[in-house]
């Protein structure tokens, strides 16, 4: 075997571990999901069982869906860092 | 059967320049004074809002289609934001909440609105608040001027906000490093809950879309390949939905960020009552 082939078998599994640590990174979004799948849930039954409160707590729900989201974000940004940084 | 063009979902977010125009020197600074596809997007959305601006600003009794927007837009900020969250204390803060409001908004839909400009590979739209720098500038002013909004209201005693009353000396202290912590990243979650948002949600349609093309050029192969057009179709539907659901994150998104903005303004305007 050359030796130039050895060494680009090595730069190939680089790159592929840097594409599973992507993927594994993004995994951090399920947390996300689950939580705004609770959060807009929730939101739901209590909506239902007093609908008349229900508008004037839409504020608190977006708001709600705005920091749960983050944490699924930063996920997302780290995932993109492993990918397109450096 | 036709060559696959490549699959490139970020090639969208690239930047290049339109108009080429001469580096300025400030002292050793160089700075590129060159219109990029990015400039040009924000100047679009500049003369958009400068234009919504000129023909909604003289009020008049009976509204006309054009000033009912406005209001309704300035009824967002005021009567379902700042109202509620702050009180009356915050409507001197309502001007700037409602500057930030509209130009996100404007920035959000035009990209998403305008992509159509990008058919055909010419490039004319751009996604201005995918780009973090744009973001991290939007939300950095909000909260530093926030934050010393703080202590010129309050001078030093502002600084109280980071002290939790009931833990004791040392689990105050440990708080106070908590807090600082929380509040500090701040910042930072305002800028990347933007820019996530746009980017994934852009992402996401640009991948589909190269779903269709890539599809439909195995389908043009024949025989059992013409089967390809099937998810080719279902992908395009994808796009129409998906192109709603962008058009409902772009105000959301929006919407949010003026929401944080009022939230972390509540804390300083009404700094001391039930904190």
């Amino acid at each position: 075997m050359e030796p130039h082939a050895a060494v680009a078998t090595v730069i190939d599994f680089a790159k592929s571990a840097k594409l599973i640590g992507a993927g594994l990174a993004a995994m951090g979004m399920i947390g996300a999901g689950v939580g705004l799948g609770v959060l807009f849930g929730s939101y739901l039954q209590a909506a239902i069982r007093n609908p008349a409160g229900a508008a004037s707590q839409q504020t608190m729900l977006f708001l709600g869906m705005a920091l749960t989201e983050t944490m699924g974000l930063f996920a997302f940004v780290v995932s993109l860092i492993i990918l397109f940084g450096s | 059967m036709a060559q696959q063009p490549a699959i490139e979902p970020m090639h969208q977010f690239m930047i290049h320049k339109i108009v080429d125009l001469p580096t300025i020197h400030v002292g050793n600074l160089a700075v590129d004074m060159s219109i990029t596809n990015s400039v040009a997007s924000m100047i679009a959305g500049a003369i958009i809002l400068i234009v919504f601006f000129v023909l909604t600003a003289r009020a008049e009794i009976v509204p006309n289609r054009g000033q009912a927007l406005a209001e309704s837009l300035y009824n967002i900020i005021d009567r379902v934001l700042v109202g509620p969250i702050v009180g009356p204390g915050g409507r001197p803060y309502v001007p700037y909440i409602f500057t930030l409001f509209l130009v996100i908004l404007v920035l959000n839909l035009m990209s998403v609105v305008l992509a159509i400009g990008n058919i055909g590979g010419l490039d004319l739209t751009f996604a201005v608040t995918s780009q973090l720098a744009v973001t991290a500038t939007l939300a950095v002013l909000t909260f530093f001027s926030v934050f010393i909004l703080g202590f010129v209201k309050h001078g030093p005693k502002f600084l109280t906000l980071f002290w939790v009353p009931g833990m004791g000396v040392f689990g105050g202290a440990a708080m106070v490093l908590i807090e600082m912590i929380s509040y500090f990243v701040r910042p930072l979650t305002l800028a990347l809950r933007l820019f996530g948002n746009m980017l994934g949600g852009h992402v996401v349609m640009s991948l589909f879309g190269s779903f269709v093309v890539a599809l439909a050029i195995v389908g043009l192969s024949g025989g059992v390949a013409t089967l390809a057009f099937i998810p080719s179709v279902l992908s395009f539907t994808m796009i129409v939905a998906l192109t709603g659901l962008e058009l409902v994150v772009a105000i959301l998104q929006a919407f949010v960020f003026a929401a944080l903005a009022t939230v972390y303004l509540n804390e300083v305007v009404n700094f001391g009552h039930g904190h």
